[in-house]
């Protein structure tokens, strides 16, 4: 865990800059899950992406929830398993389940 | 999460202070443990997050609370700032180390020689690493083969809870080792600590292989325990 202080660091960077950015943390994992618990990634208003809370599989639809986040200024619980159909979309591959809170840097 | 809390964090990490963030998964709202003063239930879930440095799921009346150790960065102590430390240095930082070179021979600790976020440290190796104070979050590595530098450092070394202690060099270099160490009170018990001779066996020849059997190794001794426990369970 001990790159996510880093990543704290770079979403203040990117506020100070006049960003507006979102914060995403794994909160609870089951199974085989890439990433655990406290994983964290930075999402900015204009796109940019800091840190990781999966291999990959679900960075595109957490990122997109987070500018719902960044515009409502509500933070917001998501949940992807195998039983989810948008996992399948989104492709968590490899059989985990994860949930991710989602809030903003406000 | 509040810029205001962001910065707690950041400052607390600064101090080298674990802190625990508790975040209210129903509405967001976020406390810091122990400079806010909770419910015990939740203070006590703070503090055995922080001890283990694993995070954890409460629920609380009826709501549920996330509750996230910020643990301050890992260090590594490199005792000689050699050839094989200048591979180490930036693996190490990649890894999450903050790293400090103990070298007081300013032609090898040279900025040239080391990228800008490594620290480096001139002082002679014991003064350098009582003013250090290694703690349980330490991980001490002696490359220099020279006695009057690594020997000094050993002995603080023991002498303190370091997760981790290697020592570069031959099994005949270790043993002379040993024998000094021993003369300055060390025994056997205390001396299985150091990792010697240092790294993962995976045949490295090159600095930058050596260092990667060394950070290997590290990443072991810290993961390994958790993961023997999770497979007996």
């Amino acid at each position: 865990m001990s790159d996510s202080e880093d990543i704290l660091a770079t979403a203040a960077q990117w506020r100070e800059a006049g960003e507006t950015v979102a914060l995403a943390t794994v909160v609870e994992t089951w199974g085989s899950s890439p990433r655990p618990a406290g994983s964290r990634l930075a999402v900015s208003g204009s796109g940019r992406m800091a840190g990781s809370v999966s291999g990959g599989c679900i960075e595109g639809a957490v990122a997109e929830a987070a500018q719902g986040v960044m515009a409502s200024g509500t933070p917001r619980l998501m949940d992807f398993g195998i039983s989810d159909e948008r996992a399948w979309e989104v492709g968590l591959a490899c059989g985990g389940k994860l949930k991710v809170f989602v809030e903003p840097l406000a | 999460m509040t810029p205001d809390m962001l910065a707690r964090i950041a400052a607390a990490r600064v101090e080298g202070r674990g802190v625990t963030l508790l975040t209210r998964l129903t509405d967001g709202a976020q406390r810091l443990w122990p400079d806010e003063e909770l419910a015990p239930a939740l203070a006590e879930a703070a503090e055995a997050a922080l001890r283990d440095d694993l995070a954890a799921n409460l629920t609380l009346d009826g709501e549920a609370w996330f509750i996230h150790p910020q643990a301050p960065a890992l260090r590594l102590i490199i005792v000689g700032a050699v050839h094989v430390a200048q591979a180490l240095a930036p693996m190490a930082a990649a890894a999450g180390f903050a790293v400090i070179i103990v070298d007081p021979r300013g032609a090898f600790a040279s900025e040239e020689r080391f990228p800008s976020g490594v620290t480096l440290n001139h002082d002679w190796p014991d003064d350098a690493m009582k003013a250090l104070a290694p703690d349980a979050r330490t991980a001490i590595v002696t490359l220099t083969h020279d006695p009057k530098l690594d020997d000094p450092a050993l002995d603080t070394a023991l002498a303190s809870p370091a997760f981790y202690i290697g020592a570069l060099g031959s099994r005949r270099t270790h043993a002379k080792r040993l024998e000094r160490l021993g003369e300055l009170g060390h025994g056997p018990e205390a001396t299985r600590r150091i990792h010697a001779p240092i790294g993962l066996d995976i045949g490295a020849v090159t600095a930058p292989e050596i260092a990667l059997s060394i950070i290997a190794e590290i990443v072991a001794v810290r993961r390994g325990p958790r993961r023997a426990a999770k497979a007996a369970a």
